[in-house]
């Protein structure tokens, strides 16, 4: 009963403080980023200016004149969502095959395909580089498209593989005792039935592509550069500019922040899934 | 038209042979039974016939077509799941649908057969509950509705009313065994319940360890059992079975007599003993009787009520011509 009476104590008062002050540690940065984003360059980098300072839009305004931020967000949309559906294409099936269809491979398959997670992205970088030179697609959507889908498959599969395996294997073979056949079985039965489930998916593999930035940066030039690009171009050999920077940045990782806010039941079920039940 | 022919069938999951080679024909119209004791494989060998299992060898024939390489669904079989397997996305009416959709066939007609169904199931007032509304009972019917709008050559059950409660069970026994009647579809019934096996099975095949132990109608498996092991397992209360020296006298290694073949007496017959514990239905009395040196256990049926207590004196008697008697390989002497 002691350890009741404690951990209600530590319920009432201490998980709150401890949650206001992780939730405010995480946002922090992104406060400031924000804040620092309605400096001029020049305020940024005062102290008597840290909080108190005339906000301006310049460098907004700057970043759409100069930079073409607009063709960095576009760039970034069409490779996040395309890398987002290719991956759900191939991951829904597979996870489907392994679900339901098991051999004894099986395991060793989910393991392995975790297992190229765990490989450091830069001993493939250069062999990357080259051959994507080599096979003339460096700076294009393609190449983006292919990279952000690849690294984001072995998450994908295990995340639906997770979901899929909660439906009863009864119900698939219902099916297939009502005629259906497999593609029927995944577009009429599994993706019904998993339909939170594969949104989470889709959710989070969207915001891992429009977040990366180790590939995007180092194999695009201007043609397929996304706003990760961006942020890293305004790393000016001149010194930093934090105002500018901090604009640039919040541009970029708005439309996920603002994605996310709106997603969050989603996302947190997403990835708590399998961990709780 | 729905007859089924297994010829050699054998399943093997790796190593374990979980059904040996079996034959067995299933004739049209006929409602068979698989019993058995869990593990024996009677749900394995449903799902052979189904095609939801690989066959390890043999072959599997539906109205003289070789189905053994045929997948599920062009079987032309239904199937009931223990489960229910209903779909938890779609209206009852949908559910019911849903095969008729996968044939292609057209909306009105589609409606009209569901209706049909709905109408006969007593389903008509949920058409438009999904499954997580209904009660067990009506989520098994609703699988049932499933199952006859296609107007299958056989039916499949695979422990339909395993998670029934008692009353129901009875209920929805009776109505499958009305179904049947009615339709005359061949049927194929897996349950671990002898009552079940003998209420509504025109051949019950009895199964362990994946083999057949025998086939046959309810009364022939009651009066005529090929085994100890069939006749220890169909009727309730159980056969009395016992070896030895009792066993010897009637020139078999094993005999086995029934609980309601037993006389019993409170001066006189062939085995004494003392009561343990009376069940009194009203209808039947139930006796276990203790220390008659034949078995650990001897349970006599006597219809109607007697008095009798625990500790009590008590006589029994075999009627001779209902020993069922057994050679050292458990095997039946004519």
């Amino acid at each position: 009963m002691a350890i009741v009476a404690q951990s209600s104590k530590f319920s009432i008062y201490g998980r709150p403080v401890l949650a206001w002050g992780v939730g405010l540690m995480f946002f922090f940065p992104i406060f400031w980023m924000v804040l620092t984003s309605f400096k001029t360059d020049a305020d940024a980098v005062k102290p008597e200016n840290l909080i108190f300072f005339t906000p301006t839009l310049e460098n907004y305004l700057n970043m759409t004149e100069n930079y073409d931020y607009w063709r960095f967000a576009r760039n970034s949309v069409i490779s996040a969502v395309s890398a987002t559906i290719f991956t759900l294409f191939v991951s829904v099936p597979a996870a489907y095959a392994m679900a339901f269809n098991p051999t004894r491979a099986t395991k060793d398959v989910l393991m392995w395909m975790l297992s190229t997670k765990m490989l450091p992205a830069a001993a493939v970088l250069y062999p990357m580089i080259f051959l994507a030179k080599g096979i003339g697609l460096y700076d294009t959507h393609i190449l983006v498209i292919t990279v952000l889908s690849l690294i984001n498959l072995p998450i994908a599969v295990w995340m639906l593989f997770t979901y899929f395996k909660e439906i009863p294997k009864d119900i698939i073979e219902a099916g297939k005792m009502d005629g259906v056949n497999t593609w029927g079985e995944i577009k009429e039965i599994l993706v019904p039935l998993a339909w939170g489930g594969i949104a989470s998916t889709a959710l989070l593999v969207f915001i891992f592509c429009w977040n990366e930035a180790y590939w995007t940066v180092r194999l695009t030039t201007i043609d397929a550069a996304t706003l990760s690009k961006l942020i890293e171009g305004n790393r000016a050999p001149e010194g930093l500019f934090f105002g500018r920077l901090s604009a640039v940045s919040t541009a970029a990782v708005g439309p996920i922040v603002v994605l996310g806010w709106f997603c969050q039941k989603q996302l947190v079920q997403g990835l708590t899934f399998g961990a709780v039940k | 038209m729905g007859r089924i022919v297994l010829d050699q069938v054998s399943k093997r999951f790796g190593d374990v042979e979980v059904i040996p080679p079996l034959d067995l024909t299933i004739e049209d119209g006929e409602f068979a039974v698989f019993v058995g004791p869990s593990g024996c494989g009677k749900s394995t060998l449903l799902r052979m016939i189904a095609g939801l299992e690989d066959l390890t060898s043999g072959n599997i024939e539906i109205d003289g077509e070789n189905v053994t390489e045929v997948p599920p669904s062009k079987r032309g079989l239904a199937m009931v799941f223990q489960s229910y397997a209903l779909y938890p996305h779609m209206t009852v009416r949908k559910n019911i649908g849903f095969p008729l959709r996968m044939e292609k066939m057209e909306q009105a007609e589609i409606d009209k057969r569901v209706e049909t169904a709905a109408q006969s199931l007593n389903l008509v007032d949920y058409l438009d509950r999904k499954p997580g509304q209904l009660s067990g009972g009506q989520r098994q019917r609703v699988a049932i509705g499933r199952a006859i709008v296609r107007d299958p050559s056989a039916f499949l059950f695979d422990e339909p009313l395993s998670n029934l409660d008692a009353a129901l069970r009875v209920g929805m026994r009776l109505e499958i065994s009305e179904m049947h009647e009615r339709m005359r579809t061949t049927m194929i019934y897996v349950t671990h319940d002898q009552v079940e096996a003998m209420t509504m099975a025109n051949k019950i095949v009895v199964l362990q360890a994946g083999r057949i132990e025998q086939v046959g109608s309810p009364l022939d498996l009651y009066h005529k059992p090929q085994n100890v092991f069939v006749a220890g397992f169909i009727g309730s209360p159980k056969m009395n079975i016992f070896s030895g020296p009792e066993a010897e006298k009637h020139g078999a290694h094993t005999i086995g007599i029934r609980p309601e073949h037993t006389d019993v007496s409170m001066t006189e017959g062939t085995w004494e003993g003392r009561v343990g514990v009376a069940e009194h239905l009203g209808s039947d009395t139930f006796i276990h009787v203790h220390d008659t040196g034949l078995a650990d256990m001897v349970t006599v049926r006597i219809t109607g009520d007697i008095s009798v207590k625990h500790g009590d004196k008590i006589f029994l008697t075999p009627r001779a011509d209902q020993i069922h008697r057994f050679d050292a390989q458990g095997q039946r002497i004519a």
